[in-house]
C-alpha cells in the first residue's frame, strides 16, 4: 500500500475543493465555479480509486488505518479505515457527488458557488461518517453534514423550503442529541472513543438496552423507520434535484449504517432482545409505506416514500442476523443509492421543464422524449425490483433470508415485489405512456448531451451491479462474517 | 500574621502591576480627554487600546505559573487568573474595536467617558478574577457594575436605555446586598472573609453554626446568580440586553462573563468546596431553570439583542451545569474536569458572543440600530462573508460542530455525565434541542428569505480584519479544540490548591 493517507484525501480533497469554489464569489464568475467544481468532484472520486485496487477482501480487518491524536483532552483520535462495509459507501457517495455537480450544471442559476461548495463540502463530511473509526469524528462529521444539506434545502428549495429545512434539521438533531449522550456514556465507561474498542467492551444487559434505544432514535429518524419517516417526504419534495440525490442515496445510507457501526456489535444483546421491534417497523415501512406511495399525485413524494419502503427492507435484514440478510441489507444501500438517486433525477429533468412535479400534469411524455422515456423505464423497473437490475439483488437476497427465518415474515416482505411495481410502475404509465397531456408535454425537448451522460453513468451502475454482483458482495464478505459472528457472542458477564 | 504585620509589611505590588497600570491610565486618560479637541476622540481611544494591550503584557510578564497572594492575602494571582485576564483583554479590545463606528455615529456616546468606563470596567473584572477575599470580590463587582450602570444610561435621549439602566441598578443594588449578607452570615460563622481561611475553617469545623454557613451560602448564590443573570434572577439581561445601546451590550455580553466565571470558582470552589453538596444542587436547580427559561423564550423573540439576551440566560445554565458536577459525593476526582469545562464554555460562549454582536454593530448605522431579526434579512445576498460568519457563530451557539461551540457542550455534558447525572445531561440535550430552532431561525433569515435593504455595509478595514478573525477562530478551535480545552484544564489544577 502506498504511504498516501487515502482516506484522509477523499475527505479533505472535496472540501478544499467546496472552499475553492466559494472563493470564485459571485455569480458573474458562475462558469468558472462549475469547473472548479467538476474538477474537484472528479478528484475526489480518483482519490477513491485506490480504495478499490489497493482492497484486500480476504480480511476482516480495518483498512487504509490512519490514526493521530486529535483532541487528547478526552482521547478523541483522528481515526480512519474502512472495510468491506464501509469502503463502498466511500467510492458511491464520491460517484454521486459528480452526478449532482452535472445534475446542477445548467439548472441552478443563483449562488452557483455556494450551490455546489455545499455538494462538494458534504461529500468529504459523508465521506468521513463512512470512514470515522473514533465515536466523537463519527460524530461530528455526522451532525456537521447537517449544516450544508440545511442550506441546500433552504436556499435552493420549493415553495415550502423553510418547513421542510427546520424539519429536517431538527428530527436529525433530536436523534443525534441522545446518540451523543450514549457516547458520552460509552467513553466514560470504556475510556476511550475507540469504536473498534467499543465492539470488544462487555456491557451489562440494562445497559445495552438503554445504549440500543437511544441510537435507535438517532437511527430510526436518519433511515428512516416508520413512525419517524414524516420528515423525508418534505425535505425529498422541497430540496432542489441535487439534494433529494445526495439525501437519498448517501444521506438516508446513515442510519442503517450506524446500525452497523453501532447497534449491533456495541450492543448485540440488546438488538437480539429489540429485533422483534425492528422487524415489526421494517415491515410496516414495506408495506404501510408501499401503500401510502400508491396514493401519491407528487412524483417526488412517490419516490421519497417508495425509499422509506426500501430502507425498511434494509433494517429488516439486518436484524435478521443470517449473512445473506446482512449482505443483501447492504446491497439494497448500494443499489438504492444508485436507483433512488436516478429516480429523483428523472423527476428532475422533467420538473426543469415542465416546472411540475403533479402526476397529472403530465402523460404521453414518451412522445416528446423518447431517450428519456428508456432510461426513465429502466430505473423504474429497478426500482420495482425487476432481475438483472440492481434493485432484484438485494431485495432477493433479504426476502430469501426472511423466508428462512419465518415464512410469514417472508411473505410480508415479499409484498414489496407487487407493491413497489404497482406504484412504480403506474406512476410511470401515467407519466410516460398515452397520449400527449397537454402542451406542455408537447413541446418537451429530449435530454441534452450533458443528462444524457449522467443518466448513462446511473444505468451503468444500476444494470451493472444487477448482472454481475459478485464483486460487491465478495468485498463484503469478511466483513459481513465477522460481523455476524460479533454479534453472536454475547456481552453481558 | 501578627498586628505589625499586617501595618507595615509593604504589600507585593509587583503580581498586581496589570491593575495598578490600569487604574493609573484609565485616571491619566480622564485628564487628557479633557485637552482632545477631536470630535473623534481618536486619541483617548488609541490609548485606551494601548493600555489593554499593555495590561496583557503586564499579565503576561508578571505571570509566574504559581499561586502567590498579597495585600494582605486579598489579592490572588495565578494561572488560572491570568488566563482569565488575558483573555478580559482579548475581548474589551475587541469591544472597542467593533463599537468605534457604532460610537462615533451616536452624538451621546462619543464622549472620552465611555473609553473611560469601559476600563474602569475592566479593572473591575480584573480585581474579580484576582479577588481571594469577600471583600475584594465585592469591590470587583462593585466597580464593574456601577461601571456599567453608567453605560448603559450614556445614551440619555433614549428611552429605552435610561429605562435599562434604571433597572439594572435598582436590581444590581438589590443582588448587591444579597451578596453582602450572604458574606456577613459567612464571617459571623466562621470569623473571616480570607477565601482560603475560610476553607480550612470549614475543612477543620470551626465554624460557629452551620445553619449560618447554608443561609449565607443562600445569599451569595442568589447574588452571583443575579449577576450571572440565571434564572429566577434573570429579568433584568432581557431589558439590559435590548435597551442599552448595542455597544454597551456587546460589552455586558462578553467580558463580565468571563469574570463571574472566574468568581464563582474563587468563592464557591476555593472557598466553599467543603459544603459543595449543599451549593451543587442549587446549582442545578438553577440551571435547569436557566436552560429551560432561556431556551423558550428566546423562541418568541424577533428582537435579536432580546433573543440572544435569553440565549445567554441558557448558555450560563449550561455553564452552571459544569460548576455543579465537580464533586461528587465528597469525591474530588471530578474537579478540573468539571471546572475547566465550564471555564472552557464560557470562553467559548463570549468568543461566539462577540462576534454575533459585532455582525449587529456592523449592519447599525447612524439611526439604524439594525437589532431586530429581519434587518438579517437576505444578509448572504447583500454580503456572503458576513452573512457566513454570521452563521457560523449561530451553529456555534446551538453546539452544531466543527463549531467550537459543540466541544464547550460535550466538554460540560461529558462532566455532567461522569458526576453521575446523566438525567440531567440528557435534559441539558433537550433544552439545546429547542435552542437549535431559534439560532436555525437567523440562519434561515440571513440565507433563505430576500433581501430588505440594499443599503452597503460599509465598515473600516480593521472590523473588517477582527471580525473574519473572530469567525475564523469559532471555526479553527472548533477543529483543533485541544490546545484551548488544555490550557483552561492546566490553569485551573495549577490554580485550585486544597
Amino acid at each position: 500500500m502506498s504511504g498516501l493517507p487515502i482516506l484522509s484525501l477523499t475527505i479533505w480533497v472535496p472540501i478544499f475543493a467546496g472552499f475553492l469554489v466559494l472563493f470564485t464569489g459571485s455569480d458573474r464568475n458562475s462558469p468558472l465555479a462549475r469547473a472548479l467544481a467538476l474538477l474537484g468532484a472528479l478528484a475526489g472520486l480518483l482519490v477513491t480509486l485506490p480504495l478499490y485496487t489497493g482492497f484486500d477482501t480476504a480480511t476482516s480487518a480495518m483498512q487504509f488505518v490512519e490514526l493521530s491524536p486529535w483532541i487528547e483532552r478526552f482521547d478523541v483520535n483522528y481515526h480512519l479505515g474502512v472495510d468491506g462495509i464501509s469502503m463502498l459507501f466511500v467510492i458511491l457517495n464520491s460517484f454521486i457527488t459528480v452526478i449532482v455537480v452535472l445534475a446542477g450544471w445548467k439548472v441552478i442559476e443563483s449562488k452557483v458557488a455556494q450551490y455546489d461548495a455545499c455538494f462538494l463540502i458534504m461529500s468529504g463530511l459523508l465521506n468521513g461518517i463512512f470512514t470515522a473509526l473514533d465515536g466523537m469524528l463519527f460524530y461530528v462529521f455526522f451532525e456537521a453534514s447537517l449544516i450544508p444539506l440545511y442550506l441546500i434545502i433552504g436556499i435552493w428549495g420549493g415553495p415550502r423550503r423553510v418547513y421542510a429545512a427546520f424539519k429536517f434539521f431538527l428530527f436529525t438533531l433530536m436523534g443525534s442529541l441522545l446518540f451523543l449522550v450514549s457516547l458520552i456514556y460509552l467513553y466514560l465507561e470504556s475510556g476511550s472513543f475507540a469504536i473498534l474498542d467499543w465492539h470488544q467492551m462487555p456491557l451489562p444487559m440494562a445497559a445495552q438496552q438503554w445504549i440500543f434505544l437511544a441510537l435507535l432514535v438517532a437511527f430510526a429518524v436518519k433511515v428512516p423507520m416508520w413512525p419517524v419517516h414524516t420528515w423525508l417526504p418534505d425535505a425529498h419534495v422541497e430540496a432542489p434535484t441535487g439534494g433529494s440525490i445526495v439525501l437519498a442515496a448517501i444521506a438516508l445510507k446513515l442510519g442503517a449504517y450506524g446500525f452497523v457501526r453501532f447497534s449491533l456489535p456495541i450492543a448485540p444483546d440488546a438488538s437480539h432482545e429489540f429485533s422483534g421491534l425492528i422487524l415489526g417497523l421494517s415491515l410496516i415501512a414495506v408495506v404501510y409505506i408501499g401503500f401510502v406511495a400508491l396514493a401519491q399525485e407528487d412524483m417526488k413524494k412517490l419516490v421519497a416514500y417508495s425509499s422509506i419502503a426500501h430502507m425498511g427492507f434494509v433494517t429488516l435484514g439486518f436484524f435478521l442476523f443470517s449473512p445473506l440478510g446482512m449482505e443483501g441489507a447492504l446491497v439494497q444501500m448500494i443499489s438504492h443509492g444508485f436507483v433512488a438517486g436516478a429516480m429523483f433525477y428523472c423527476i428532475g429533468v422533467m420538473y426543469d421543464r415542465v416546472h411540475s412535479r403533479q402526476i397529472a400534469d403530465y402523460g404521453g411524455v414518451v412522445n416528446t422524449m423518447p431517450k428519456f422515456a428508456a432510461f426513465f423505464m429502466l430505473f423504474a423497473m429497478a426500482n420495482a425490483g425487476l432481475p438483472a437490475t440492481s434493485g432484484f439483488v438485494g431485495e432477493f437476497m433479504v426476502i430469501m433470508a426472511s423466508v428462512r427465518f419465518s415464512l410469514l415474515v417472508g411473505f410480508v416482505a415479499a409484498s414489496t415485489l407487487i407493491l413497489g411495481a404497482a406504484y412504480t410502475l403506474w406512476m410511470y404509465k401515467r407519466v410516460i405512456f398515452g397520449a400527449v397531456g397537454n402542451h406542455h408535454v408537447a413541446g418537451l425537448s429530449d435530454v441534452s448531451a450533458r443528462e444524457f451522460l449522467v443518466l448513462a453513468l446511473l444505468a451503468f451502475g444500476t444494470l451493472g451491479m444487477g448482472l454481475y454482483p459478485q464483486p460487491f458482495t465478495e468485498i463484503m464478505h469478511s466483513s459481513v462474517d465477522e460481523l455476524l459472528r460479533h454479534v453472536s457472542v454475547s456481552k453481558i458477564q | 500574621m501578627t498586628l505589625a504585620e499586617m501595618q507595615f509589611a509593604v504589600p507585593e505590588l509587583r503580581i498586581a502591576s496589570a491593575e495598578i497600570l490600569l487604574l493609573a491610565m484609565a485616571c491619566l486618560i480622564l485628564i487628557v480627554d479633557l485637552f482632545v479637541r477631536d470630535r473623534n476622540r481618536t486619541v483617548t481611544y488609541l490609548l485606551t487600546q494601548l493600555t489593554l494591550a499593555g495590561a496583557a503584557l503586564a499579565t503576561f510578564a508578571v505571570g509566574t505559573g504559581q499561586v502567590s497572594y498579597t495585600f494582605s492575602n486579598m489579592f490572588v494571582s495565578d494561572p488560572m487568573g491570568d488566563l482569565l485576564k488575558l483573555l478580559v483583554y482579548i475581548s474589551v479590545i475587541a469591544v472597542l474595536f467593533y463599537s468605534r463606528a457604532y460610537v462615533l455615529d451616536r452624538p451621546e456616546m462619543a464622549r472620552g467617558e465611555f473609553y473611560v468606563l469601559g476600563l474602569f470596567a475592566t479593572l473591575g473584572m480584573m480585581v474579580m478574577i484576582s479577588a481571594s477575599h469577600f471583600l475584594t470580590v465585592y469591590i470587583g463587582i462593585e466597580l464593574l457594575s456601577l461601571s456599567l450602570y453608567a453605560m448603559v444610561a450614556m445614551e440619555r435621549s433614549s428611552a429605552a436605555s435610561t429605562e435599562a439602566a434604571m433597572k439594572y441598578f435598582v436590581l444590581g443594588a438589590l443582588a448587591s446586598g444579597l451578596l453582602l449578607y450572604g458574606m456577613s452570615m459567612l464571617y459571623g460563622a466562621t470569623g473571616t472573609l480570607e477565601i482560603p481561611a475560610l476553607a480550612d475553617r470549614l475543612f477543620s469545623g470551626e465554624v460557629n453554626d452551620r445553619i449560618i454557613v447554608s443561609f449565607g451560602l443562600v445569599f451569595l448564590i442568589a447574588g452571583i446568580a443575579f449577576k450571572l443573570g440565571v434564572v429566577p434572577f434573570h429579568m433584568w439581561i432581557p431589558d439590559v440586553y435590548h435597551g442599552a445601546p448595542t455597544a454597551v451590550t456587546l460589552f455586558i455580553a462578553s467580558a463580565p462573563k468571563l469574570a463571574a466565571c472566574a468568581v464563582v470558582i474563587r468563592v464557591l470552589v476555593n472557598g466553599l468546596i467543603f459544603v459543595s453538596s449543599d451549593w451543587q444542587m442549587m446549582l442545578i436547580i438553577l440551571s435547569v431553570l436557566s436552560m429551560a427559561v432561556g431556551n423558550f423564550a428566546a423562541i418568541a423573540q424577533t428582537n435579536i439583542k432580546r433573543m440572544l439576551a435569553y440565549s445567554a440566560i441558557s448558555h450560563m445554565g449550561f455553564m452552571l451545569l459544569g460548576m455543579a458536577t465537580g464533586v461528587i459525593m465528597g469525591d474530588p476526582r471530578f474537579i478540573v474536569n468539571a471546572y475547566s469545562s465550564s471555564m472552557f464554555y464560557v470562553v467559548t460562549y463570549v468568543l461566539a458572543s462577540l462576534g454575533a454582536f459585532g455582525t449587529i454593530l456592523l449592519l447599525a448605522r447612524a439611526g439604524f440600530e439594525s437589532d431586530e431579526i429581519s434587518d438579517f434579512a437576505g444578509l448572504n445576498k447583500r454580503n456572503s462573508w458576513y452573512a457566513a460568519i454570521m452563521m457560523m457563530m449561530m451553529f456555534s451557539m446551538a453546539g452544531i460542530p466543527f463549531f467550537v461551540g459543540f466541544f464547550a457542550k460535550l466538554s460540560v455534558l461529558q462532566a455532567a455525565v461522569a458526576g453521575g447525572h446523566l438525567w440531567l445531561a440528557i435534559v441539558a440535550v433537550f433544552f439545546s434541542l429547542i435552542g437549535a430552532y431559534y439560532y436555525l431561525r437567523v440562519v434561515k433569515v440571513m440565507y433563505f428569505d430576500p433581501p430588505t435593504s440594499a443599503a452597503p455595509i460599509e465598515t473600516t478595514l480593521d472590523v473588517k480584519l477582527l471580525l473574519s478573525l473572530n469567525g475564523l477562530a469559532v471555526a479553527l478551535i472548533g477543529i483543533f479544540p485541544n490546545a484551548l480545552m488544555m490550557l483552561c484544564a492546566r490553569s485551573l489544577s495549577d490554580s485550585i490548591v486544597f
